[in-house]
């Protein structure tokens, strides 16, 4: 018995040309790309990933950050932290990189319809949450509540900060920001992200939680989203992990009996309580 | 205009206290208000009040010699400030700026402990929601000492 | 040449050990390379396979934790042993293979992938074990979901012919995790090697088509009721001498719900994270990738190559690797063969050839960490009540 998803090798990226290159906080950059040889991106949901390549350099998973609805173009936001992230970072307009995917597990946006949606974001993890985000506007009417709590380390370091702005204008959500250490200047909330959550104007027994972030700014997350009244199986986690081929072949992502590319990125959290607190697992 | 007792009875942090135990200490307080800027109290002084936050936002400063300074934390609607009046050498060990405008239940720091020497239920109710107050505080400063976002790099480049 | 009846499948035969090269002869005339064990270097390998002559007719291993020998033996029996270093995994999913090669100039890159006609392989001489470490891969490669185009080339074209085992090996425990030492499936050919002071044949079962074809051209005859008797009481005896055993009993949560069982501690203060087991063990299947350029930077390739979960590198994430202590990086692949690959593939990823236990550095019996775990760690039914030793 054989099921073979893909007739394609999975393994072969294909062409993508850079349109715009955008920096936005310190080593964070966006880039925007366009496929080389077809017309329109394969579809994807929010909270999947691309193993983006630069050219004989390295490969690394990204996080699409991009809106699910427009095909034209395919947006990821990453850190210049490593060989691959530091080449991805010099290149420009015009240059092209190698994409697979998309792969892993999505937002289960459709367990919220009627439902309040409490978005958490840490640092860069708002960056898989901003396809979210626009997939949430785009469709208001299907959620009751929805909350947008973003913590970054300084002012400085707030990632996408027009898009908070113009959501923050939306009479019909809310959007609280804070930052780990205050700068001169900055009026806004001091302190970690998991502080704005006692406040936070949602009803737990009838919200989606989904959290991105560091790992241990999601635990401490879901401790205070747990002490308001949220039931474990509605919190979800964004999960990163090692990963070499995004396919569950190299071995490398796996989470206990989870493989990260294809049970994840995107997981509940009631399925790995107990992996999230045992150490180096 | 709410009486001190029913504002009391509506904040988060004497959720569950009997209504005899808030009209007890009510006697305590007092209505506050704090123009955005100005200090609600001073590192150092004497650590007298109690602030029940109704509305607005107070940051905890230091002063850091060549920093200037700095806010560590923000304090916001529903939360309490100062435990410093529990206990002794009952002096402020950071002090606290209204970033916008304030309004607060004052509650003397001396009244509630002579309440909670008169009845022992109610300095257990207080002195347990303070402890809750202090973990809580603790975890997030812990969480904030870690500095997630900006990891050290180890090796690899 | 005895002119043979019409062979067909499930039938048993009996081949003369003077006529088997035979069979050789017409899998060379289909195009397959067949390979097979050989002895090099004092250890058995599986390498090509010319004549029947090259395999390691009169040998045995002794094997033990740690220990490998090959010692001479009293007959000449062609399979008298258990299996080495090697399994058929380096033909089926290789330890190095170039993925695909791209080539770029101003503002175009182009992709081509490096998978061609995939060589026909012919396996001469699967034990059950092995077998069934096969069919473990085949779940991973083939039905979970993406498909690898490598592995799957390979194991379509492959020719197998699987022998029952006369000899138990001192690391095997193929009985405790019910994958042998008898062959039941997934063979075209299946042989037990009868010798004695009289005869010198081979007992073979028919698996497939394929199978009765191949050996259409080799003399032979029916097998009779004492023949395969005597067959079965090899394979029953061999079930009786295995060299190690491993209580499976409720493996997958006594295995997760003992991750900070102290055991693993012990055995970290003994594994050296060398990674031997992993480069032996026939299921292991983790592999990395490698990105290289030309010095004009107008070419690159990707390989794929084997690797290691007992490497630093393996589970490293900007900050550092998730598994950095020699602890985790043992339990990870221990959990991972017995109780995580469960869930994953839904069946064990262990089946018992005890290669890991013979060519640990220092020994590490996977069966023995099972049992000092089983025997005082926490009951799966039971609550939890260990404490956690963090802050």
């Amino acid at each position: 018995m054989r099921e073979i998803e893909n007739v394609m090798d999975p393994m072969l990226p294909a062409p993508y040309r850079i349109q715009r290159v955008l920096r936005e906080i310190a080593d964070t950059f966006t880039l925007e790309l366009e496929p080389v040889n077809s017309a329109a991106l394969p579809p994807f949901a929010s909270g999947q990933f691309n193993m983006l390549y630069v050219f004989g350099i390295g490969e690394i998973p990204i996080s699409i950050s991009g809106d699910p609805v427009r095909r034209e173009l395919l947006v990821h936001t990453t850190r210049a932290v490593g060989t691959v992230s530091r080449a991805m970072g010099d290149l420009k307009a015009g240059d092209v990189i190698g994409v697979r995917g998309p792969f892993g597990s999505s937002w289960p946006l459709e367990q919220a319809t009627g439902k309040d949606v409490v978005i958490v974001a840490g640092g860069i993890g708002l960056a898989p949450l901003r396809s979210t985000m626009y997939q949430i506007t785009a469709q208001r009417e299907r959620y009751e509540k929805v909350v947008l709590l973003y913590g970054a380390r300084t002012p400085k370091d707030i990632l996408y900060r027009r898009e908070l702005e113009q959501w923050r204008a939306h009479l019909d959500l809310d959007v609280f920001v804070t930052v780990d250490h205050a700068t001169k200047g900055w009026r806004g909330s001091v302190g970690v992200v998991p502080r704005l959550i006692p406040r936070a104007p949602f009803d737990p027994s009838n919200t989606i939680a989904l959290v991105c972030g560091p790992e241990i700014m999601m635990r401490f997350t879901i401790a205070e989203l747990e002490r308001r009244g949220i039931a474990a199986e509605h919190i979800f986690i964004s999960m990163e992990r090692n990963m070499k081929c995004a396919v569950g072949f190299c071995g490398h992502c796996q989470f206990g009996d989870h493989f990260v590319c294809k049970d994840g990125p995107v997981f509940q959290y009631s399925q790995v309580r107990d992996l999230l607190v045992t150490w180096e697992v | 205009m709410q009486t001190l007792e029913a504002l009391l009875t509506d904040h988060p942090f004497f959720q569950g206290l009997k209504p005899e135990h808030i009209q007890f200490i009510a006697g305590c307080g007092k209505n506050a208000r704090f123009d955005a800027g100005t200090y609600l109290l001073r590192e150092g002084e004497a650590a007298a009040d109690f602030y029940i936050i109704q509305h607005g936002k107070v940051a905890l400063e230091v002063l850091a010699a060549q920093r200037g300074r700095i806010s560590i934390e923000t304090i916001e609607a529903g939360e309490v400030l100062g435990w410093s009046w529990l206990f002794p050498p009952y002096r402020w060990h950071f002090s606290a700026r209204a970033v916008e405008p304030v309004r607060a239940i004052v509650l003397d720091g001396a009244c509630l402990r002579r309440k909670c020497d008169v009845d022992h239920d109610l300095g257990y109710e207080l002195t347990q929601r303070v402890a809750h107050i202090l973990m809580q505080r603790l975890q997030a400063t812990r969480l904030q000492l870690l500095d997630v976002y900006n990891v050290q790099k180890q090796g690899r480049a | 040449m005895m002119p043979s009846v019409s062979l067909h499948v499930n039938d048993t035969v009996i081949v003369g050990s003077e006529h088997l090269e035979q069979l050789l002869a017409a899998l060379h005339r289909s195009g397959y390379k067949v390979i097979g064990p050989q002895v090099r270097d004092n250890a058995i390998i599986y390498d090509t396979l010319t004549t029947t002559s090259e395999l390691p007719a009169g040998y045995t291993d002794e094997q033990d934790g740690g220990s490998y020998r090959l010692k001479k033996r009293n007959d000449q029996a062609w399979f008298g042993y258990a299996v080495g270093a090697h399994s058929w995994k380096r033909y089926l999913h290789p330890p190095l293979i170039r993925l695909w090669q791209a080539s770029r100039n101003d503002s175009a890159m182009e992709v081509s992938s490096s998978q061609e006609e995939a060589q026909k392989y012919a396996f001469f001489g699967v034990r059950s074990c092995e077998l069934q470490a096969i069919s473990i891969q085949d779940r991973v490669f083939m039905q979970s979901g993406h498909s690898d185009p490598i592995y799957q080339s390979r194991r379509e074209n492959v020719f197998i012919v699987a022998v029952n085992c006369g000899q138990a090996g001192g690391t095997c425990f193929c009985v405790s995790m019910n994958t042998g030492p008898r062959v039941t499936n997934g063979f075209d050919l299946a042989l037990t090697e009868i010798i004695d002071d009289a005869r010198h044949d081979f007992v073979i079962q028919i698996g497939t088509m394929l199978g009765a074809e191949m050996l259409q051209s080799v003399p032979n005859r029916a097998a009779n009721a004492d023949d395969i008797r005597e067959a079965e009481q090899i394979v029953a005896t061999t079930a009786e001498h295995m060299g190690r055993a491993m209580d499976t009993t409720g493996i997958k949560d006594l295995l997760s719900h003992n991750l900070e069982h102290p055991r693993w501690d012990n055995v970290a203060s003994r594994c050296l994270t060398c990674g031997n087991c992993t480069m032996v063990c026939p299921t292991c299947f983790c592999t990395t990738v490698e990105d290289t350029t030309d010095l004009t930077g107008k070419k690159a390739e990707r390989w794929r190559r084997w690797d290691s979960c007992f490497t630093m590198d393996f589970s490293y994430i900007y900050g550092g690797s998730i598994r950095s202590s020699a602890k985790s990086r043992y339990r990870q692949w221990m959990t991972h063969k017995l109780s995580s690959w469960i869930g994953q593939f839904g069946t064990s990823g262990c089946v018992g050839c005890g290669r890991c236990i013979t060519w640990c550095p220092v020994g590490i019996d996977i069966t023995e960490e099972v049992r000092a775990i089983r025997e005082s760690g926490s009951a799966p039914a039971a609550e939890e009540q260990e404490g956690h030793a963090n802050a």
